[in-house]
């Protein structure tokens, strides 16, 4: 346990260095396009999870998360010129509140009927927002960057390594409630509620308290993404892609483990850079679709599920 | 509080629970005092099952009292009458199904445990009553790979771990074999003291007749008789209820 | 006033046009429990068809839609022999990774879509097409009649369907005990996708009538997860009359706000009813189960 935690913070330390000297050594400005997005999908993966993988309460509203995150930086630069960290934790604070709503429909919803409110409630955010004249309506939004800060030569560098830090909070946040009662609690409540309820776990506090923390991460995230385009409309700001991405990466690297999402992540978010450098946004959708319905149906655990049935095949092959 | 009689552990006043338009529990009142064997039977569909759900807190109740220890409970959440000493297991079990055995057992420790202890401690109470339950070499399989026998065992054991002072037993005996149901019986019996009360549903009449202090029949929300075993056995109209004339 | 009293009456027939598109789910979901979110992707898909046949042959949009009907019908039995397969004979939480599952295929469809048709609005010709009705002030689109009086005839058949032939019982007794049905010597699974593939037949139609209404997209399907799923919930799950008028409840609704606030508010209408019929009311408006 406590050589676990050394070896993850070193892990976490060296992953920040390395992002920092990268923004140092390399002078082409496409690998830190490629890596926000790819980082802010680790991001979002492992905030989902939260929600969606311990818990099991599976939220197809990352993009009202997302978007709302965006929107709140849009609004915080505009009406006051805000410097990036009181955007994200704005955005965080407001990510808070809105994982409290949804926490509240776990009281009245479970399943699927869970997952198409948080739809909904995705749609009915992004109208709202296309009719808010002040921060552009549905044609959009320019935002001006403000000068970088003398650590980074660049706006984008600068931002890729902000995402980084907060893919090392997220993780550090999901792994800290994995591996504690909270996780314990989650785990207890996914499998049966009623039972883990007679057992003494207050499962709506529980509820409550990860789709909070998911909530405000999801939010954070999406935060930078404002300042990273320097544009924003709700159709992209709110798209369903988010959703099903996040979902799909989390689904396909397995939400046993900490560690499922990030896999996922980097996997179905490193092809699909690849594919819209190389083919067309199309066909990232398509992988998308693709890969989606075949974890779903091949390999339901996802692939740390996958790697956990070839360990214990292995074993039992050794002791026989 | 009179020396003579002891409090009772559970006092429920008036409890009425409706669904819609149909009455499921009407105005059941019942007091059982600590220590007891207490016998709950009633065909199908009388009642039982939503009696035990308002006492552990998964219905809410209106209007009607459910005191436990003194306490008034009504309005608690299920999770916290858990920690205040009642436990149950379920007619259909419901099992931690992505957890092991001792998994199971850790929840119910973990999260109902009235004072802080060490992990260590817990994994020993844990062990001891998994081998009180005779499931100690089951602790490390998943609990989606036990019999039926064992799933109800594990169910008990769990509502153990809660460290109860009321445990409920919902027909912890359907659908085993009559060996079995020897067995889950004793272990029913050898849990029982004078610091642990236990209601038992069942539906197989020796088993109840042999374990109940006092036997209470249900039959359309309800109480139709309450008493000894053979006196409540000897009632007409719990005969009548039973085979249906 | 005048404007209001517009508003309704094509928020009525909009609304049996809501209820035709929604027919299908009603069988899927209500009855069925199958958490089919590419149901809105196959009514799109069922529209490129229609409008492919009006294009190049120069059939008529509805005929058109009756031609492809038996095609839906067997990706019906497809689509639900698959989810069966993987999900539901596995048992737990098939509901959740059938979401996934399904909005899966629904972006496959979207991609297939736009890879053979282009993201460009696609509409029908016909004579119905771009036409009015005029009574006194008010002014009725042809093509909106039409949609309401196909409706009204699906969603009677279909009524019919269920209630008359042996089938259709079967289907609504497989509905609530699954069992029993067996205990009868009867295979459920069979009648299950026996029923999913009428569901999914229904489409053919329902998209004729979703490109005779107006242009179609190939990412139209996303405005009809909330129309669909919350006239079907609102309905209660499984009532195909409740449907109809679920639909129309949603079409007024839709109707007014456009008239009163514009077309921009439109998309939550659908949604925000969804999720005020899933807080207060789960099991629908005219539900019958809990």
């Amino acid at each position: 346990m406590k050589r676990n935690g050394i070896a993850f913070w070193i892990g976490a330390a060296l992953f920040l260095a390395a992002a920092l000297l990268m923004t140092k050594v390399v002078s082409n400005q496409y690998p830190f396009f490629a890596g926000y997005v790819i980082l802010q999908f680790i991001a979002l993966a492992v905030a989902w999870s939260i929600l969606g993988g311990y818990a099991g309460y599976v939220n197809f509203g990352t993009s009202a998360f997302f978007g709302v995150g965006v929107y709140s930086s849009v609004f915080l630069v505009k009406a006051f010129g805000a410097p990036l960290p009181v955007q994200i934790l704005t955005a965080a604070a407001i990510g808070a509140l809105m994982g409290f709503a949804l926490g509240l429909l776990t009281l009245r919803m479970q399943g699927i009927f869970f997952s198409i409110a948080t739809i909904a409630l995705t749609i009915i955010i992004e109208t709202a927002v296309t009719n808010w004249r002040y921060v552009g309506g549905a044609a959009g939004i320019q935002i001006q960057r403000p000068p970088v800060s003398a650590l980074f030569d660049n706006y984008v560098q600068m931002l890729f390594f902000v995402q980084a830090v907060l893919v090392v909070l997220a993780v550090a946040i999901s792994r800290y409630i994995q591996n504690s009662w909270i996780g314990r609690g989650l785990q207890a409540l996914k499998d049966d509620e009623l039972a883990a309820e007679c057992s003494g776990v207050p499962t709506l506090r529980l509820k409550l308290l990860a789709c909070v923390i998911s909530g405000a991460l999801l939010c954070a995230v999406g935060a930078p993404s404002a300042m990273y385009l320097q544009f924003a409309n709700p159709e992209s700001a709110f798209n369903l892609n988010y959703s099903v991405s996040t979902l799909a990466m989390s689904l396909i690297g397995g939400t046993a483990h900490w560690s499922g999402p990030i896999i996922g992540a980097i996997l179905l978010g490193t092809t699909q850079q690849l594919l819209t450098v190389t083919i067309s946004s199309e066909v990232n959708v398509l992988v998308l679709g693709v890969m989606l319905v075949l974890f779903v149906v091949g390999a339901p655990e996802g692939i740390i599920g996958l790697i956990r049935r070839i360990f214990r095949n292995r074993n039992e092959g050794r002791e026989s | 509080m009179s020396s003579e009689t002891p409090a009772p552990l559970l006092r429920i006043a008036s409890l009425t629970k409706r669904f819609g338009g149909f009455i499921a529990l009407d105005n059941v009142s019942v007091e059982i005092p600590p220590g007891e064997r207490f016998g709950l039977i009633g065909p199908n569909g009388s009642g039982k099952t939503t009696l035990i759900n308002c006492i552990s807190g998964a219905f809410r109740t209106e209007p009607g009292t459910v005191l436990f220890r003194d306490e008034d409970i009504t309005a608690l959440q299920p999770h916290l009458r858990t920690r205040r000493g009642i436990a149950r297991s379920f007619q259909i079990p419901r099992p931690f199904r992505s957890m092991t055995v001792a998994e199971n057992l850790m929840v119910a420790l973990d999260f109902a445990a009235h004072e802080h202890v060490s992990v260590a401690k817990r994994r020993d109470t844990m062990m001891s009553i998994l081998t009180q339950m005779g499931l100690a070499s089951k602790a490390n399989v998943s609990a989606t790979q036990l019999s039926q026998v064992e799933l109800r065992k594990m169910e008990l054991a769990r509502a153990m771990a809660t460290h109860p002072k009321l445990l409920i037993s919902d027909e912890a005996m359907a659908g085993l074999s009559s060996s079995e149901v020897d067995e889950v019986l004793d272990l029913l019996m050898s849990l029982a003291s004078h610091d642990i009360t236990i209601i038992m549903i069942e539906h197989i009449m020796q088993a109840v007749m042999r374990f109940s202090d006092r036997v209470m029949c249900l039959d359309a929300g309800r109480i139709i008789a309450i008493g000894t075993p053979s006196e409540v056995m000897a009632n007409q109209r719990v005969q009548e209820a039973y085979l249906g004339t | 006033m005048d404007l209001l009293l517009d508003a309704v009456v094509i928020g009525v027939l909009l609304g049996c046009f809501y209820g035709a598109v929604s027919l299908g789910l009603s069988v899927s979901f209500g009855l069925l429990d199958v958490p089919h979110v590419a149901h809105p992707a196959f009514l799109v898909l069922a529209s490129y068809f229609v409008y492919f046949l009006n294009e190049h042959y120069a059939i008529d949009p509805l005929v058109a839609g009756l031609l492809i009907t038996p095609l839906f019908f067997a990706f019906g039995l497809v689509a639900y022999r698959i989810y069966y397969e993987t999900f539901e004979k596995r048992g737990s939480d098939a509901g959740v990774r059938g979401i996934a599952f399904f909005f899966g295929v629904a972006f496959i469809i979207e991609v297939l879509i736009i890879m053979q048709f282009g993201v460009d609005q696609r509409s029908v010709t016909a004579d119905y097409v771009g036409k009015a009705l005029r009574l006194g002030d008010l002014r009725i689109p042809y093509r909106l009649l039409v949609a309401f009086g196909v409706a009204a005839v699906l969603t009677i058949l279909l009524t019919l369907y269920l209630s008359r032939t042996f089938m259709g019982r079967a289907i609504r007794a497989v509905a609530q005990d699954q069992e029993a049905l067996r205990l009868m010597g009867t295979n459920p699974i069979r009648i299950k996708q026996w029923a999913f593939g009428i569901a999914t037949a229904v489409l053919g139609v329902a998209g004729a009538l979703l490109i005779i209404v107006a242009p179609v997209e190939p990412t139209l399907d996303r405005a009809y997860i909330g129309r669909t799923f919350c006239v079907v919930v609102m309905a209660g799950l499984g009532s195909m009359s409740g449907t109809l008028v679920a639909a129309i409840i949603l079409g007024v609704a839709e109707s007014i706000v456009l008239t009163m606030f514009g077309a921009s508010w439109a998309p939550a209408i659908s949604f925000a009813m969804l999720l005020g019929v899933l807080a207060v009311r789960p099991q629908g408006l005219f539900g019958r189960r809990s």
